[in-house]
Order: structure tokens, then sequence, then C-alpha cells
């Protein structure tokens, strides 16, 4: 009842003078609105790292060799040997061979596609599945034919979606084009479907090096992807006699590490804009204070009227906090505004495609915050008021 | 019978560094139920005090002030918040309306504080405004309205809370004649009612409203009778004397 009251009242004097209130809250506003974009940043890039590590599967394990001379090395049919002894843990294995040469489809020259070699099992590690012809089979790594598989952007884009048959120059070597993959995200120019898959074999030899120093296997199960990477680890320790020559990552362990890294960002950069709140919170102690001042005798025609000390104080307190939470859910407006502008920033600058949207938890979370600014430092100038004494309220003028 | 309000021997000293100024000096004074007292004297001779002092407001430095039977000096100031809710009921020089509110919300304040439920609040508000002959302003803000009717709206707000005492300090001082009239003979109708009430006038022709003068001189009191007696106007005289 007084509550409603009191509320109306500190609506009504918002209302009446909107310059000053709106410079009162400009902190809080500044301030929501910079942790609202700031978690929905973090958000979204969460959820577009989280999206492509899906498509690719969260049980592989990623292993790179740095190596140790020649003198001691794994073989391409050790790794083949390592599934085949622990089948518990372990379904596939495929070489990763990264050429960096340049794509020539007709007279073009394609710099986006990334080329990589791989094996016949590279698709069910993959989880790739062809919308036409076939994958990449063992007589082609065998024989290291010029075959390849293309991911959907290229069939789409230079062969209106006919692929198979073509052919296609990867560092002056012609390939024939064996199958398409499905699309994966869009189609787009630079994404996952922007992609040329060819023998591993074959690769090797155009690879500078000669030498394959990357393998992908395929857990047989998520729950034993760790073991699954303790028993590769012990392996090669074998070889190596040290953990500092190879690498074993499981893609969880990544999105993991991924994940850590972007909420790093947004509570360090969140801080930050949360300092812009405590300056918020000091300029509404600023206003209150010159407000309790301005209604002095106001506060005295109450007291007079039986106002006790906590009515006083709640009128206040909740002016304030209803000044902080007008704030907010401006804040919250501009922080989403700011979110849109984000995404489509984001989508022109890279053609990637991170929506850049706050979570309802943290939008709860920055109004709920905004409305314990008020009250806190509402409350210093309301206790102020609450303690007046009635007598020289009433002689204020 | 104990009386509505007993002085017993007041003080009310204020030390200022080496002054020290007796605002209101060994007052005793003795209010019923159903009076209507004027308390003048001078400008300074202690009348405010006096009345903050019955009002809740300020407590005296010595002495015992009595509201029906019960010694204020020993309550908190919750309890004197609640005292000034329900017991008394003010009016001002400068009618002290909240500018912000409506007439009508002006007048429930009061019965905000003592948490009257909203339906009996609306209902007792606009009676007292229409006690006061306010029915046509309820929606109005004070500053569309006269200083006489301004005036009203603040005695239908001391009359909302039915108090025991009604103080009104001065109501009449920023008042043209006509109008302090009027608000004098509504004073006099509410008292007739059965309303107490405690006019504080430095004017002898306002005080002679009343049915008994109390008159202070340096915060003492220089004469206690009814209104038409003697001594109210002898003194007047004497005392004018003295200050010029
Ligand atoms: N807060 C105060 N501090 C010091 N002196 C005061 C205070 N309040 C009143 N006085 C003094 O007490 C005397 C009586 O004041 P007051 O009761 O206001 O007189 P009145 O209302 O009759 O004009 C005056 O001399 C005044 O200056
Ligand atoms: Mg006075």
């Amino acid at each position: 009842m007084k509550f409603l009251q009191s509320f109306k009242l500190a609506l009504q004097s918002i209302l009446k003078s909107k310059m000053r209130a709106f410079l009162t809250m400009l902190g809080i506003i500044i301030g929501v609105g910079a942790v609202t974009v700031i978690v929905g940043l973090g958000n979204g890039m969460q959820n577009y790292i989280t999206a492509s590590f899906e498509s690719m599967g969260t049980n592989l394990v990623q292993v790179n060799i740095q190596g140790r001379g020649a003198s001691r090395t794994v073989s391409v049919d050790d790794m083949y040997a390592l599934v085949d002894a622990n089948p518990e843990l372990l379904s596939y294995v495929s070489p990763m061979v990264g050429i960096s040469g340049t794509v020539k489809i007709g007279s073009e020259n394609i710099k986006t596609t990334s080329v990589s070699g791989v094996s016949e099992d590279y698709a069910k590690i993959a989880s790739s599945e062809l919308t036409d012809g076939r994958f990449i089979q063992y007589v082609d790594v065998l024989r290291r034919q010029p075959v390849c598989v293309v991911g959907s952007y290229i069939s789409k884009n230079f062969y209106s979606g006919n692929a198979v048959g073509e052919t296609l120059k990867v560092s002056g070597t012609a390939f024939t084009i064996v199958g398409v993959l499905k699309e994966d995200s869009n189609s787009e120019k630079g994404g996952s479907d922007d992609i040329i898959y060819i023998p591993y074999s074959l690769a090797a030899k155009m690879s500078w090096t000669g030498t394959i120093s990357s393998f992908v296997f395929s857990g047989s199960d998520s729950e034993t992807v760790d073991k699954a990477v303790t028993t590769i680890k012990e392996s090669l320790y074998k070889v190596y006699k040290s953990y500092d020559y190879f690498s074993v990552v499981s893609m969880s362990e990544m999105l993991d590490s991924l994940m850590t890294m972007v909420n790093v960002m947004v509570i360090v950069l969140g801080a930050i804009a949360a300092i812009s709140l405590l300056v918020g919170g000091i300029g509404i102690m600023n206003i209150m204070l010159v407000s309790v001042t301005e209604r002095t005798r106001e506060i005295g025609i109450r007291k007079s009227l039986g106002a006790k000390q906590k009515d006083i104080l709640g009128q206040f307190v909740i002016e304030a906090a209803t000044t902080s939470a007008l704030g907010g859910i401006i804040g919250i407006l501009f922080g989403a505004l700011l979110c849109a502008v984000g995404t489509s920033i984001i989508s022109s600058l890279t053609q990637e495609a991170i929506t850049v949207a706050p979570s309802f938890t943290a939008v709860l979370g920055a109004f709920s915050v905004s409305v314990a600014i008020g009250i806190i430092f509402g409350y210093l100038p309301a206790r102020k008021a609450a303690r007046l004494n009635p007598i020289d309220a009433l002689r204020y003028d | 019978m104990t009386p509505l309000i007993e002085f017993k021997d007041v003080f009310k000293i204020y030390n200022m560094g080496d002054n020290v100024v007796r605002a209101v000096d060994g007052i005793s004074i003795q209010i019923e139920k159903g009076e209507f007292v004027a308390i003048v004297g001078q400008s300074g001779s202690g009348k405010s005090t006096c009345m903050n002092i019955i009002g809740c407001l300020d407590v005296p430095t010595q002495g015992q002030y009595m509201l029906a039977g019960k010694d204020v000096g020993t309550l908190n100031d919750n309890k004197l918040a609640e005292i000034r809710n329900k017991m008394l009921g003010f009016i001002f020089q400068q009618y002290n309306l909240l500018p912000k509110l409506t007439v009508l919300e002006n007048v429930e304040v009061s019965l905000l504080y003592g948490n009257v439920p909203k339906g009996e609040r609306i209902d007792r508000a606009k009676k007292a405004l229409d006690r006061v002959g306010l029915t046509d302003k309820l929606e109005h803000t004070p500053s569309q309205l006269s200083g006489g009717q301004q005036q009203r709206v603040s005695i239908a707000r001391a009359l909302a809370g039915s108090p025991s005492v009604i103080l009104a300090d001065e109501p009449t001082g920023a008042l043209d004649s006509k109008t302090g009239r009027d608000v004098l003979a509504l004073l006099q109708e509410l008292n007739r009612e059965g309303n107490t009430i405690v006019l504080i006038t430095h004017d002898n022709s306002i005080a002679a409203t009343a049915q008994r003068i109390i008159r202070l001189a340096d915060g003492k009191v220089v004469y206690d009778g009814p209104s038409g007696g003697k001594g109210a106007v002898v003194h007047a005289e004497d005392e004018e004397a003295v200050s010029q």
C-alpha cells in the first residue's frame, strides 16, 4: 500500500524531471548496456564454437607430432595398429596432411579453400555424408590416385551442383572430383563447406616435408575419450620417451579450454564494464542526496503527519531503486540494440554467423544488479532523510 | 478526570554557547477534552515551542508533558510518530500541503501512515473534504487552489485522522482578513462538534475566537483564563507598553 504510493511518487518525480533522471541513470544505462553486450558476445562465441565442434564430433582425438629428428618416428601403420589394439577405445584413425597450395578451378584461383589429405575412414571420423559420388577409398590411398572429394560450397559455386567427374588443380596437380559432401554450414566461402579432401598418401608426397605428423582418431564412445587420450599418449611416450614431442588433445578438451578462454574474456571485460555500474550508483547517491535536501520540508510534513523513520527510509530507497531499475531496463534495451548491431557487423566483416545475444539469465542478472545498486546507493541518502528532526525539517525552506 | 494535555513545570532551554535561551520557562497548564484554547503572545514568547512540544515534534529539556495521561518524555521516535498520526492534527500557517499530490491524496497521507485500508481511507478523506466544503476540488493540486482553500485542505487533513487535538499555528497568518475569519469560524464550528482545538496566534482579536486564552511572555504564562476575562486584554496592553 505504502509501497505502491512510494512507487507512484517515484515514477512521478522521474517523469517530472526527465533530463535529470536520464543523466542520473546514464551510468547504469551504460554499465548494464555494456555488460549485456559483452555477455551477449561471449554467448555468441561459445555457441558458435560449440556448433562447429559438434559438427566435427566431440569424441575426436587430435594427435600432432613435433618429432625429434629422424631417429624416432611413428608411422601411419603404428597408428592403425593402435586402433586395432584398442577396439574398445578407438574406432578409426586418419592421417591429416594440410596442403597450403592454391586451388585452381578452370582459370580461377581460389585461396580460401582448405585442402587436406585424409584416409578412407575420415568420412566416418568426421561424420561427413555425401550427396553425390563416393568418398576417397583405400585403393586411392594405396595408389596415390589424383582424386578428390569437395565441399558443397565448391560444388554449388563452380559446378552448379554437378561436380562429380570434373577436374580441378591443387598446386599444379590435376584431381578428378569423385564425390561431393553434404552441406555443413550454409555453403559459405571460407567456411566448413569450402574444403577439398585428397588421399593422404598423395598429399604427403605433395607437401614439401613429405612426412605425416597429424592424425585424427575417433573414440568409440564420448565417455571413454579421456581414456583413449591416455592410451595414445602412453604408446607415443614409449617411442619418444618424453611427452614433449607430441600433443594428444581430444576435441572436448579443446572445446573446454576454448570455453574457458571465452569465459575469462567475458569476466574480465564484464568487470571493466561493471565499474560503470559503480559510477552509476554513485551518481544515484549524489542525486538522491540533493533530492533529500530539496525535499526537507516534504519530509518534515510527512513526519508531522505520522510518518515513521522506516516510512521515509522506504520512500527514498524505493525512489532510488525505481530510478536505477528504469536505468537497468533502458540499459538492457540499449545493450540488445548493440547486440543486433554487433551481429550484423561481425557477419559483414568475417562472413561468420555469430549471433550476439545475451542469455535470459544475464538480462535478469543485469536488472537485479541495477535494482540492488539503487537500494545500496540510495540507502545512505534515505537514512539521512529518515533521521531528519521533524521541526528542523518543517522550518526548512 | 485526567486532562487531555498537561504540562508539569515544562522547560525548553537552548544552550547557544554562553547565550542561554529559555524558550519555555517553567510552564504548567492543563487543557481538557473539548476545549478551544488560544495560546497568545508576542513573537518570540515561546508559542511555537509550546506547540511543538504539545504536537510531539519536540521534547522538553525539563518537566513532564502528559498527553491523555501518558508521559510523552518516555516514548521513542516510533511511538511519537504513532501519536502524531493517531492523536494530533496540525494546521500550519504555510498550509504545508504536498505540492505533487492531489487534494484528496494530501488528505489521505496521514491515514496512509496509519495503515487505514484503501476503501476506508478514501471514504474518510472525502468526508473530511466535504466537511470543509471542497468536495468539488478532489483532483486539483494545491497550486490550483486559493490560500483559503489550501488552508481548508489542511484542516480537512487534520480532521481526517479524527485526532484528539487539533493544533493550529497562526492558521490565518497567510490569509486576508475575510478568508481568515472564515477559517476561524470553521474552527469554532469544529469545536462545537466536539473537537479539542489549540490555536496559536500573536493577534489578540484572533485569540478572542477561543473560549480560553493562555498568554505567554518570555516563555512564562502571564494569563490563563476565559477570553472575555479582564486580564486577557489588560496584559496585552501591558506587554505592548513593555515592548515599546
Ligand atoms: N532551535 C532553536 N535554537 C535556539 N533558540 C530557539 C530555537 N527555537 C526557538 N528558539 C528561541 O526560543 C524563543 C521562542 O521561540 P518561538 O517558540 O518560536 O516563539 P514564537 O512562536 O512565540 O514566536 C525565541 O527567542 C527563539 O529565538
Ligand atoms: Mg511562532
